[in-house]
């Protein structure tokens, strides 16, 4: 126990580490997200086709190759991130974004088709019935699964501790391994930072779907 | 009508696949099931129960013996040490080889032993538990760890060294030669630890594994990597053309055998086995099988009876 209450400030700045790759890589994941959705249903074929070719590959590759590609791969093509966090925040935000996209999809799908047709008959661009009628829907109805998507990206951002990132994992490795007596009460107090960042944000995504919800 | 046989025909025959895919998988586990179990041939059984009457009765030993098995743990990704070799699903390496030293002057043949994955974090837990009867696995000796497990041995001595680019472009000859310099190690390790507390001008990157490290050297990600020299070894040997190793050991990392704290009559036992094997060559004969492609044949060490 005494090696959690001892090093409570090594918890801590991995408890902001975590945070701010996840909180960088989200806003990543989001804009991009919705932008690949906006591809996938947009009637230019080369658009869509984009969109799911990158969907497919993203989604499809397991994270911790996606991230050894980011922080060890692209030196070798001369191309080298400026730190391992900023691998870490494009590895995380890429590959979240193509669950994120299909979250966003899903929402288009479920507006109703007489709001894009009424959209369209009043004279508005593909892109404006998307930005104006349909996307403010949509978004109010995927809000449940965007909020599963944040926390499996908190948690996701683990892997950052084998990619020479000192979040709460990486400090649970450290400290179990510095305090042999205490290996269990580490990674309890890992998980509790762990449940911190993502209980509350299960409270916020509560309130928040509540605000937005669509009545119908 | 027409529709029924055909149903009928698509479930016979998948429930004949599925039959036929459990055989398989069962069988399967049948083998593996029949290395780890404790039913030996008659011949074996007799051999172990002589062995097992030199041992004083409720003994670790006794009860090893007896049952003619053991669960030893070990790495599973140390070159030289303890390295999984995916052809036949089993480790390889010095300390899988000092392992069945012990094992087989407790009278248990090589096919039972069960060998479990411990990684650093995992170690002591794996032995409080009992999950592990001792564990080999590259683990160094400290008073931290003694509060939680005994130590046999040591039956190595290795040294933190430093693994830079080859030819050295920055000319690197010591620990004190890192400050202001990107150097990597895995998060957790003693030598991570002794850079953190001991050179904090050096910048450490952390990874959880050496083998990144390696890759980050030979990408210029860092300047240097730093750990134990037999690892570092390990590594040179798979890339001689990109690594070197600055070969000026600047700690002591006594390898010692863990296993459950209090059983000092299991430690004197493995103390003596690991004596014997230093007197009688087996202990040099496991090293040149194995690290010994990498690294010189050293002096046995002085097993510590604390």
């Amino acid at each position: 126990m005494s090696a959690v209450l001892d090093n409570l400030d090594l918890f801590r700045s991995g408890l902001l580490t975590t945070l701010a790759l996840s909180v960088l890589a989200a806003l990543l994941a989001f804009s991009l997200g919705t932008l690949l959705a906006a591809f996938r249903v947009s009637p230019f074929p080369p658009l869509a086709g984009l969109g799911t070719f990158y969907v497919e590959i993203v989604r499809n590759t397991p994270l911790t190759v996606l991230w050894f590609f980011m922080a060890l791969g692209l030196p070798l093509l001369n191309l080298t991130l400026p730190s391992f966090f900023v691998a870490g925040v494009l590895a995380l935000g890429l590959y979240t974004a193509a669950f994120v996209c299909e979250a966003v999809r899903s929402g288009i799908n479920a507006v109703s088709a007489g709001q894009a047709e009424a959209a369209r008959a009043i004279g508005l661009t593909f892109g404006q019935s998307l930005r104006l009628v349909v996307l403010p829907q949509a978004l109010r109805t995927v809000v449940p699964p965007l909020g599963n998507l944040w926390i499996a990206l908190v948690k996701n951002s683990s892997v950052g501790s084998a990619f020479a990132i000192t979040e709460i994992t990486a400090v649970a490795n450290r400290l179990a391994n510095t305090n042999p007596a205490d290996v269990i009460a580490v990674f309890i107090g890992a998980a509790v930072a762990y449940l911190v960042i993502t209980l509350s944000s299960g409270l916020a995504l509560g309130v928040l779907e509540r605000r937005v919800v669509v009545l119908r | 009508m027409t529709r029924r046989p055909v149903h009928r025909m698509l479930a016979i025959t998948s429930a004949a696949l599925l039959a036929l895919s459990l055989a398989a998988c069962t069988s399967d586990a049948g083998d593996d099931g029949t290395a780890e179990a404790t039913t030996e041939p008659t011949q074996e059984a007799e051999a172990t129960e002589e062995a097992a009457a030199d041992f004083p009765e409720g003994s670790t030993m006794a009860a090893l013996a007896d049952a003619g098995s053991v669960t030893v743990g070990t790495k599973f990704d140390q070159p030289g040490f303890g390295l999984l070799n995916p052809a036949t699903n089993e480790p390889e390496g010095f300390d899988v080889e000092i392992a069945k030293i012990i094992a087989d002057e407790l009278g248990i043949p090589e096919d039972g032993i069960t060998w479990t994955e411990t990684v650093s974090a995992n170690r002591e837990p794996f032995i409080q538990e009992g999950r592990v009867d001792y564990v080999v696995a590259t683990y160094t000796i400290n008073d931290k760890r003694k509060e939680v497990i005994d130590f046999a041995g040591p039956y190595y001595v290795a040294g933190q060294d430093i693994m830079v680019a080859k030819d050295n472009p920055l000319g690197i000859t010591g620990p004190d030669d890192l400050a202001g310099t990107n150097t990597c190690s895995v998060e957790g390790s003693t030598p991570a630890e002794n850079i953190r507390t001991n050179f904090p001008g050096a910048t450490l990157t952390l990874f959880d594994v050496y083998s990144k490290c390696a890759e980050a050297l030979k990408n210029g990600q860092v300047e240097s990597v730093t750990t134990d020299n037999v690892i570092l070894l390990g590594l040179i040997a798979q890339d001689p053309e990109s690594f070197e190793l600055v070969d000026n050991p600047f700690t002591e990392e006594p390898y010692g055998i863990g296993l459950a704290k209090g059983d000092d009559e299991f430690r004197a036992f493995i103390n003596d086995v690991l004596e014997e094997a230093f007197e009688d060559g087996r202990w040099a004969q496991a090293w040149e099988s194995t690290a010994g492609e990498f690294a010189e044949t050293p002096e046995p060490p002085s097993v510590d009876r604390y």
